[in-house]
């Protein structure tokens, strides 16, 4: 069983403290009958939402940005929390057009996370295919799960 | 520089008359349309998708944008924390008659979708000169 452990805003909106039970019904659910698909809920979130697994050498972090390229993204860990920034630029706005519909905002973003364990900061890796950055951690040393053979006395 | 901050958005399910024979989730992907003198532009924002994804249509008027995402996660992953929902996209718009349907272009970056619909020439606007008589 994962443990959780993550920093949370002091005040993320009057939906956050119903996102957090809902969150761990998520997690009592799964840890009873493996019931996996309970909806997310993103309301009153931090941009840009986070995906955030582990296998037992890694944590993986990933987030969608969508138009948001990998120069205008900004990663840095320091000590055990990950901060991710950038910015997504208008897209035409210097000639004249006019807009039907506009839905794809624009604007700059930071979110801080704390991990769930320690991780090996100068061996991170980041990637952005299609939109999605997916963030490489390796773990500590100290923290991944070790094998204790037991000896036949 | 924009000091605006960037909002996360609910994400909206694709509402069928029929239903999917398949587990899987179509999100309506949110979209800007803009027009020119010469061409009408959308682009639709679909993370994860790459560039053989996506299926642009054009069938009697109806212009329909549809993405294929490939499985991101790995499948021996433990979930910790789970904020986006991942799934396909598909969204459909009426054009009018005035497009240009051999011309159309379409790019795909960093996860957006352009297509570039040029206008027909009779549609695009003309300065008529007035002769003196």
């Amino acid at each position: 069983m994962a443990i959780i452990r993550f920093d949370r805003p002091l005040f993320r909106g009057p939906m956050s403290e119903y996102d957090r039970m809902r969150r761990e019904m998520t997690a009592l659910m799964r840890a009873f009958g493996g019931y996996e698909d309970f909806p997310p809920s993103t309301a009153g979130g931090v941009y840009p939402p986070l995906n955030i697994s582990e296998d037992t050498d890694h944590i993986y972090v990933r987030a969608e940005v969508p138009g948001i390229g990998a120069k205008d993204l900004q990663l840095s860990v320091e000590g055990e929390t990950l901060v991710i920034k950038g910015e997504r630029m208008t897209n035409a706005a210097d000639e004249k057009l006019s807009f039907h519909r506009r839905e794809i905002e624009c604007g700059s973003f930071s979110r801080a996370i704390t991990l769930p364990t320690r991780v090996q900061a100068d061996k991170v890796q980041a990637k952005s295919v299609d939109g999605i950055l997916t963030i490489t951690l390796p773990k500590a040393e100290e923290v991944k799960p070790k094998k204790i053979t037991v000896n036949v006395g | 520089m924009t000091d605006k901050e960037l909002q996360v958005k609910q994400r909206q399910e694709v509402q069928q008359a029929g239903e999917s024979t398949k587990p899987e989730r179509q999100y309506v992907p949110p979209v800007d349309i803009f027009e020119s003198k010469d061409s009408v532009t959308v682009m639709a924002e679909m993370p994860g998708v790459a560039k053989g994804g996506v299926r642009i249509g054009l069938e009697e008027g109806t212009l329909t944008i549809e993405g294929t995402r490939g499985d991101v996660a790995g499948s021996a992953e433990n979930f910790l924390l789970r904020e986006f929902e991942t799934g396909h996209y598909l969204r459909r718009f009426t054009l009018a008659e005035t497009i240009d349907q051999e011309k159309i272009e379409a790019t795909m970056t960093n996860g957006i979708l352009t297509v570039v619909l040029p206008k027909r020439e009779q549609a695009r606007p003309r300065q008529i000169e007035v002769k003196a008589g």
